[in-house]
């Protein structure tokens, strides 16, 4: 029975958000600019994001995994801190931190005159701060899993560290790559609260389907709704795809 | 294994449920001691209102306990389409008091319990940080290249009155972003994040030295209405709208530099 009550309490909400949505106009409402916008613009934040977390996180996942240096906890529990914070928190860490008045943020700005939030390289950095734990603490349980001949056999055969790590460990532990990916993704494709803290909401510049989700909500409940089953959507690919491929 | 891993687990467990009592713990240090966790009764009004109202609205209520000993009113501040609609999905409330006429529109006929009473009005000013970096002096200077403006989303009143400002003033500033409640435009500024914000005078005013505010003259102002009515049938539901409209809360919100209530 509580199994039951656990089942309804997630499904309900779900089957609500489907009942509600206009299907017969959903085409209408797709069109509308919110929607259009707001798809593409998380689409393009994403997707560098991706690019980010793949060319920073997969080093670092290699060097969590087999350094033995006293200071690799540190770092791996330093780096994990994104997955339990609460998002908003992180947009002040980071508007702290980057904002015009913040420790980077205001040299950045008097010397080379680049100011970062209210811009759409904000919202990648709030994605990245998000989206980065899920993707190296998913691939570095994969590496990890990797035997150490494996490398010394390399070492052996005459690769050096970094033909090692391109060649032999990467294409072995690709399927936790594949599936860190995909949290990473979903992670950063839902990413609210530190965006809106730190990157504000801008139609086509910072305003992500989230935040395009926020403001239509109160304005066009109809292009929210419609947005809203679109996400839905992608949420369910990716975990159907995850599914049948790597988590069985 | 199996038998290993219980222990971390009910360790985790046990950590969560102390964390939680934690955060329950500091919370209620910073709610109300008394009745703050039973439900609604006779003794608890609520008022959801405007985040312009943020900070005039704790003296009212407190002068109105005053008039009614035992009653404690509870408040929650958010931008006013958010509170139309949470009132429209039935969020429990006895009273709404918003920042525009416009923003009570979609308001429900079946939540609406009595006639709608205009207790305020409030103009629009340009906060900037203390030091002004752009150097705003007025209307005209928004129109300067390179400044981070930022003003309120056209849901909520103070982002409408900007749209009519903008308009009748033939501007079309360069936005940096469209914030979701007044107050979320002033923090922006406050913190030094942006040049210039659109927000009411009386945020500039509640804001005391963290932020500047610069005039825009009467004649090319914008004015917003500030309705409120009842959203329950009780009977201290109007009362505490009449009290809106008293001398004694007509001067506070004077002081606070709103507008007196227009002619009804």
């Amino acid at each position: 029975m509580p199994a039951l009550i656990g089942v309804a309490f997630v499904v309900v909400p779900l089957l609500a958000l489907l009942a509600r949505t206009d299907w017969p106009q959903l085409g209408t409402h797709l069109s509308s600019p919110v929607v259009g916008q707001s798809l593409r613009l998380s689409a393009l934040t994403t997707g560098v994001t991706m690019v980010l977390v793949w060319l920073l996180g997969t080093p670092l996942a290699w060097l969590l995994a087999r350094s033995d240096h006293p200071l690799t906890a540190w770092a791996r529990a330093v780096i994990t801190v994104p997955l339990v914070l609460p998002p908003v928190v992180g947009g002040v860490a980071l508007l702290m931190a980057w904002g015009r008045r913040g420790v980077v943020g205001g040299p950045l700005e008097a010397w080379f005159g680049i100011t970062v939030p209210f811009t759409t390289v904000a919202v990648v950095m709030a994605e990245l701060f998000v989206a980065l734990p899920f993707y190296v603490v998913s691939v570095e349980g994969a590496m990890r899993g990797l035997d150490r001949r494996v490398d010394q056999v390399a070492a052996t055969l005459g690769a050096g560290p970094v033909r090692t790590f391109v060649h032999v460990v990467v294409p072995l532990v690709l399927p936790g790559i594949a599936a860190g990916s995909a949290l990473a993704w979903a992670r950063a494709l839902g990413e609210f609260g530190a965006t809106i803290t730190f990157a504000g909401s801008f139609p086509g510049r910072t305003q992500t389907a989230p935040l395009g989700v926020y403001a239509a909500l109160e304005q066009d409940p109809d292009a929210a709704l419609a947005l809203s089953v679109v996400m839905l959507a992608v949420s369910v690919v990716v975990l159907g795809a995850l599914r049948s491929r790597w988590l069985r | 294994m199996r038998a290993r891993r219980h222990t971390p687990a009910l360790g985790l467990v046990a950590l969560l449920a102390a964390a939680s009592l934690t955060l329950a713990a500091c919370t209620r240090d910073a709610a109300q001691p008394d009745n703050a966790d039973e439900p609604q009764d006779a003794l608890t009004l609520t008022v959801l209102a405007a985040s312009s109202l943020t900070d005039v609205l704790e003296p009212v209520v407190d002068s109105f306990e005053g008039d009614h000993p035992g009653l404690s009113v509870r408040t929650s501040f958010a931008a006013s389409s958010t509170v139309v609609q949470q009132v429209n999905e039935g969020a429990p409330a006895d009273v709404v008091a918003l920042a525009g006429e416009s923003s009570l529109e979609p308001l429900e006929q079946d939540r609406r319990h009595g006639p709608v009473s205009l207790f305020a009005t409030n103009q629009l000013q340009i906060a900037v940080p203390v030091d002004n970096p752009a150097g705003i002096e007025g209307l005209d200077d928004l129109r300067a290249d390179g400044l981070t403006l930022v003003v309120c989303a056209e849901q909520v009143p103070c982002g409408q009155a900007t749209e009519r400002l903008f308009a009748q003033e033939g501007l079309q500033p360069d936005v940096a972003s469209y914030e979701s409640d007044v107050r979320a435009t002033l923090t922006k500024v406050e913190l030094g994040e942006a040049d210039a914000g659109l927000v009411y005078r009386t945020d500039v005013a509640a804001a005391g030295d963290r932020v500047a505010g610069v005039e825009i003259p009467e004649e090319r102002n914008v004015v917003n209405r500030y309705p409120a009515l009842a959203v329950s049938d009780r009977e201290l539901a109007q009362s505490f709208v009449d009290h809106l409209l008293s001398d004694r809360v007509q001067a506070r919100l004077v002081d606070a530099g709103f507008g007196p209530a227009p002619e009804q």
